[in-house]
């Protein structure tokens, strides 16, 4: 029993791995295409990770702890070592993945069938499941960073998984380059942690920040490095305008990674180096996330693809855990993780399964051009997709905050949290705001999003009839995920619906800062056990508004959506376009940058080297021809030949005084005679 | 085991003048000639390194044989962790060079010959320890490059190989300049290991002009290598040179023709002038920046996917650069940070050989679909993936290990540079980080444009890539997997002599003596 944490997180780390490989090589040409296989061994994680849950659970013991690490690299003074850390977070999060992948393999049978790569994609699936194990195993810096790019990898191979389509494309390149982003800062912040400490294990890092080896701003600096990586991987402000795109991908891809799991490694990431957050670090940290889950979720109000009101929300409640790591409250936002992971799934899955019939009574009608995820050609879609809607009803109400849900008892904890942050920290009431403003647009696009497409009347009516419940792999997940969206799974073994207590807070305990200057964890609980209260009645309040608003609107239609979208126009406009991000990262980023490369290129190949390098081509080539018109005109022509010439001129004049006759030369000798004789006489 | 260093320098030679009565009709005779030649001495290089000992930091397997005793001048060979996996890199790639060569139709007897000829050219570089020698062995490499560029090149081939000639041998003039003032003021002597005992000493205050002789002969040397690296701003005749030659010969000049620049800096800058190090250190960062930053950018705005990957190199290497400069933190005035001296130098060592791997599997791929296309216009292709799901899949490796990739080996040696450079350079390692995000660009872009999106028409009956390449291009993907999941076995060669050259570097490096 001691030792079966490291084993089987072992076996949970390299069974999907083994998937992946297997599929890879020979997927195409086992029976089903393979997909058993990774049915199996991820099922087989599954199965493990419930085993060690349930381990867990009769150890009872909140702190757990057990790591093992190798050295990895080694040249001396400078060594990598690399390892696993298992805890109670590390347990619960290993289950959630298991359960969300095995969910998402399952579901994934009928929804790709027949797809082109369709083995293609279970190797990706096992990939990635692989990845995000990893960045949940982790117990130093050093292998997060690397899982943490492979599950970008991963991300970048399953969005742009029908890669025909350039949106896909398209997609597929934005999420991982807007994650490199983040991840620049991710990279500096362990480079900056490293040179303090000297090492990448995070328990060697706790000990290093409470012994003052890096303290002040370089520690702000660092920590806020490091939660740029989370930005990137949860999508937030302003690096959030790659989860929407990511819906190119198969739904059940966006309900495993861009929902529950994957986008939920930063919060997992900044629930993990809480404790060196310094208290401007937390502040950054709860500002982006606070701002976010409002700013998306006033994008979300106004989307019509199904879809992207799901991906803006996710977003926002991405933006939730981030402003309860960012108030203090780190273990509510792991919480919300936790019951967002399922519930978020699980709208997805519902999402998936009204697509999937979408597009099949289109294809009936052999319409190619209606969009099978617009919700304006859906509607009264609840008694055709009774489990559908039963099982996303129960997710919208858990994400809507209603008491008897799950998200209710986590998105209380966090509102508490920032309530009390903001009871201690006067200056700071924009958190709580930000966080009760959210909650209240939450349950209302939610149920407009409800009301849209399962309620009222048919918007086209001629394919309703061909809409079907989808087959048993799809609505297996539906009812198991939706189950799981009550309250009761999170507090057993108590049932008090309007508390979080129960296993979860029993286990995962917060633990203090180790930075001087925060609060311990034990004054964050009692502040937040303070606010409880209060947070709790301004959470059911707003919910129940968000939700009343939204009946009244969609359903009683007693306020008019289109009356208020003319009044309120550019309102409208900027929410629809999602505030024109894209179109100006486009304009003031990606295009001046374009541009700034191809002036270089310029630059270097017809410039640099075109004028300047091949310049002293030209200038030796001048020269070579100058020293060449010297040497041939001057030195070779009128010198050499010059004396050859004059050599010649004097050959040809004084040949003829050689006459042969002796007279003559008698002659010459008694002139030079007599000219020697004159001479020597002076 | 005695003249093993020798056998692998003259092998190849006794290859070429094999050929050399092979008749030219017989053209597969002479390439599986220069195919067993090759593989021989890869053989050969294998068992050098299961003979090496690696926990040994000097130089082994020494030869030493009188060659112009009026000179001093020696043939002297010897081989450390610095130079042993880039002796097994050169054994591998031009062995996988001849099968990379295989549909070559022009004067095959030729080509062979001058590649076998480059081969020991490339291997007497490395191995030499006499500076005389090695300068032999520099410009040995210099004349066979030229005919290979210039004859088997492209359209422009003539423009290429005079531009590389010149470029190079501009660089080699300098280099000469440089041993010859080491040869003078040292005691009239051209032995490498002679001179990294005395050339510190012997060198320090003599004044040229008014100038530190080592900091001049220091920058003599560097541009010398600094063209091969090639080092911003002498870095021009690298995408032509790329462009215009056959695959082989890109593949060979990615991955160990460059190598030589940063190899000649360590083994001849930093052993014989440690205290240059100091004085050069922060350009050398600076200029690592440039290329990263210059080679990046330049790479976005290309075209043709060969230059592309001729401009990747320029970002590549300039990695390299950064983690050399990290040798400084070992010193006092840093604290004697040896771990950031290790993580800097074995980073950019280890470097040198990835990009030698990976540049090498880039240039190969960018050949096969040359090969089937006749063209390397990005934007003239599209949706290739679902034509070639192979030769896609293998792509997609290459190019993710070119962008950095953990699990793939240039991830790990760049990350060593820059945490090694970052305790002394902060700003700069900051800055060059933003290479993070142009590598991806560069490389996911191009990608989608050439294997995303629906399939051209064109190319609807294009051929999968064959066993042949396959052949070529798997041993390579197979050592970028294995070293990015597993680098220990290489770093255990290279640690021992890493750590006699940061020694040797600490050591001298005093202000004083300049």
């Amino acid at each position: 029993m001691e030792n079966i944490f490291i084993k089987y997180s072992l076996l949970i780390l390299f069974l999907p791995l083994a998937a992946f490989v297997i599929q890879i090589f020979f997927g195409k040409r086992l029976p089903r295409q393979g997909d058993w296989v990774s049915i199996g061994a991820i099922s087989t994680t599954l199965v493990l990770a419930i085993t060690m849950f349930v381990a867990m659970i009769m150890k009872d013991d909140p702190d757990f702890y057990q790591e093992a690490s190798f050295t990895w690299l080694d040249m001396g003074d400078f060594e990598i070592r690399l390892g696993f850390l298992v805890d109670n977070i590390t347990v619960i999060m290993l289950l959630v993945v298991a359960l969300i992948s095995t969910c998402t393999h399952v579901f994934s049978t009928q929804y790709l069938k027949g797809d082109i790569r369709y083995s293609r994609y279970f190797a990706y699936l096992g990939l990635f499941t692989f990845s995000m194990n990893g960045i949940v195993l982790a117990n130093n810096l050093m292998s997060m960073y690397m899982f943490w790019e492979l599950v970008g990898v991963s991300s970048y191979l399953l969005i742009g998984h029908w890669f025909e389509k350039d949106s896909a494309a398209n997609a597929s390149k934005k999420a991982f380059l807007t994650n490199r982003v983040g991840d620049i800062g991710f990279f500096i912040g362990i480079m900056l942690i490293y040179n303090a400490i000297g090492s990448f294990a995070f328990s060697d890092i706790f000990d290093g920040v409470s012994s003052g080896l890096i303290a002040g701003s370089t520690l702000t600096l660092a920590g806020i490095g490091l939660f740029m990586g989370a930005m990137g991987k949860s999508s937030q402000f302003p690096l959030h305008i790659w989860l929407p795109d990511a819906m190119e991908g198969p739904t059940p891809v966006s309900a495993l990674m861009h929902a529950a799991t994957m986008v939920a490694a930063g919060v997992y990431l900044s629930v993990r180096i809480f404790p060196i957050l310094t208290p401007d670090a937390l502040l950054v940290v709860a500002y982006v996330g606070g701002f976010t889950a409002l700013f998306a979720a006033s994008i979300a109000i106004t989307q019509t693809d199904i879809k992207k009101v799901l991906a803006y929300s996710t977003v926002s409640q991405l933006g939730y855990m981030i402003l309860a790591v960012g108030t203090g409250v780190y273990t509510a936002a792991f919480f919300h993780l936790l019951t967002h992971a399922m519930f978020k799934a699980n709208l997805f899955y519902g999402s998936g399964s009204v697509i999937h019939s979408m597009h099949h009574a289109l294809h009936e009608k052999h319409d190619h051009e209606t969009d099978p995820q617009d919700m304006h050609n859906m509607g009264g879609f609840k008694d055709r997709m009774p489990i559908t809607y039963w099982s996303m009803l129960f997710s919208t109400l858990a994400i809507a905050g209603v008491p008897l849900f799950s998200g209710f008892l986590s998105k209380d904890a966090i509102l508490a949290g920032t309530l009390s942050f903001a009871q201690h920290h006067p200056a700071h009431f924009l958190l709580p705001v930000f966080g009760f403003a959210a909650a209240a647009m939450t349950a209302f696009y939610m149920f407009r999003m409800m009301f849209l497409t399962f309620h009222g009347k048919p918007k086209m009516p001629d394919i309703i009839d061909d809409i079907h419940e989808s087959p048993k792999e799809m609505t297996g997940p539906l009812i198991l995920l939706g189950t799981l969206s009550l309250f009761i799974w999170y507090t057993l073994p108590y049932f008090n619906p309007m508390s979080t207590h129960g296993w979860f807070t029993d286990l995962v305990v917060p633990s203090d800062s180790v930075v001087p200057g925060n609060p311990s964890a034990q004054q964050i609980e009692e502040g937040a056990h303070h606010a409880h209260h209060l947070a709790m009645y301004i959470s059911i309040a707003v919910a129940v508004l968000g939700i009343f608003l939204s009946w009244f609107t969609y359903i009683k239609k007693g306020l008019s959506a289109q009356a208020w979208t003319d009044r309120f126009g550019f309102l409208y406009d900027w929410s629809f376009n999602k505030y024109y991000f894209d179109e100006n990262y486009d304009k003031y980023i990606y295009q001046p940058s374009f541009r700034l490369a191809e002036r270089v290129a310029w630059i270097d190949w017809e410039l640099y080297d075109r004028y300047f390098i091949n310049g002293f081509g030209r200038l030796t080539n001048w020269a070579s021809k100058v020293t060449g018109k010297f040497d041939f005109d001057v030195i070779d022509q009128f010198i050499v030949d010059g004396t050859g010439r004059m050599a010649a001129l004097f050959g040809r004049k004084l040949k003829t005084i050689q006459t042969g006759k002796l007279q003559n030369y008698v002659l010459y000798v008694t002139a030079g005679i007599i000219i020697l004789m004159v001479i020597q006489s002076f | 085991m005695e003249h093993i260093l020798s056998l692998l320098i003259w092998l190849p030679v006794m290859g070429m003048v094999a050929i050399a009565f092979i008749p030219r009709e017989k053209e597969d005779l002479i390439r599986t000639s220069a195919a067993v030649t090759t593989g021989t001495q890869f053989l050969v290089t294998l068992l050098l390194w299961s003979a090496f000992d690696s926990q040994d930091g000097s130089m082994q397997f020494k030869e030493w044989a009188e060659w112009i005793p009026s000179f001093n001048i020696a043939y002297h060979l010897g081989v450390d962790g610095l130079s042993l996996p880039m002796v097994i890199l050169t054994g591998m790639l031009f062995f996988i060079g001849v099968f990379v060569s295989w549909n070559i139709k022009k004067a095959v007897k030729g080509y062979f010959a001058l590649f076998l000829l480059l081969n020991t050219g490339v291997m007497g570089v490395f191995l030499s320890l006499d500076f005389f020698l090695f300068y032999i062995f520099w410009e040995v490499m210099l004349l066979p490059m030229y005919f290979l560029i210039g004859m088997w090149g492209g359209p422009q081939r003539e423009y290429a190989a005079i531009k590389f000639f010149l470029y190079t041998l501009f660089g080699s003039v300098l280099m000469l300049v440089g041993i010859l003032g080491l040869y003078f003021y040292c005691g009239k002597t051209f032995d490498i290991l002679e001179l990294t005992r005395v050339a510190p000493e012997a060198l320090g205050g003599i004044l040229w002009w008014g100038m530190s002789a080592i900091k001049v002969i220091w920058v003599l040397l560097f541009i010398g290598f600094a063209i091969k690296v090639p080092v911003f701003p002498f870095h021009t005749w690298l995408p032509l040179a790329h462009v215009e030659a056959p695959t082989a010969i890109s593949v060979l000049l990615a991955g160990i023709l460059l190598k030589l620049g940063v190899y000649g800096i360590i083994r001849v800058n930093y052993g014989l002038m440690p205290d240059g190090v100091y004085w050069f250190s922060t350009a050398l960062a600076l200029l690592g920046l440039i290329n990263v930053v210059w080679g990046g950018l330049c790479a976005l705005a290309q075209k043709d996917l060969k230059k592309l990957v001729a401009y990747s190199s320029v970002n590549h290497m300039g990695y390299s650069l950064i983690g050399m400069a990290a040798v400084v933190a070992a010193g006092e005035a840093h604290g004697l940070n040896m771990k950031a001296a290790q993580a800097g130098l074995g980073g950019a060592v280890f470097q040198m050989f990835n990009h030698g791997t990976i540049s090498a599997m880039l240039f190969i791929l960018v050949g096969v679909i040359y090969e089937r296309a006749h063209h390397r216009e990005i934007e003239g292709f599209g949706g290739l993936a679902t034509q070639m799901p192979i030769y896609t899949g293998i792509t997609a490796v290459a190019f993710f290990a070119g962008l950095g990739l953990p699990g793939l080996s240039g991830f790990i040696s760049e990350a060593m540079c820059f945490i090694g450079a970052f305790p002394v350079y902060k700003g700069i390692v900051i800055a060059s980080t933003i290479g993070i995000l142009l590598n991806a660009a560069y490389f996911l872009w191009a990608f989608q444009r050439i294997f995303f999106g629906e399939l051209n028409e064109k190319y609807s009956d294009l051929p999968e890539i064959n066993r042949m390449e396959l052949f070529t291009v798997v041993p390579l993907l197979i050592i970028t997997l294995f070293l990015g999941i597993y680098p220990a076995p290489y770093l255990d060669i290279i640690s021992s002599t890493m750590d006699s050259i940061i020694n040797h570097v600490v050591s001298f490096a005093t202000f004083a003596s300049m």
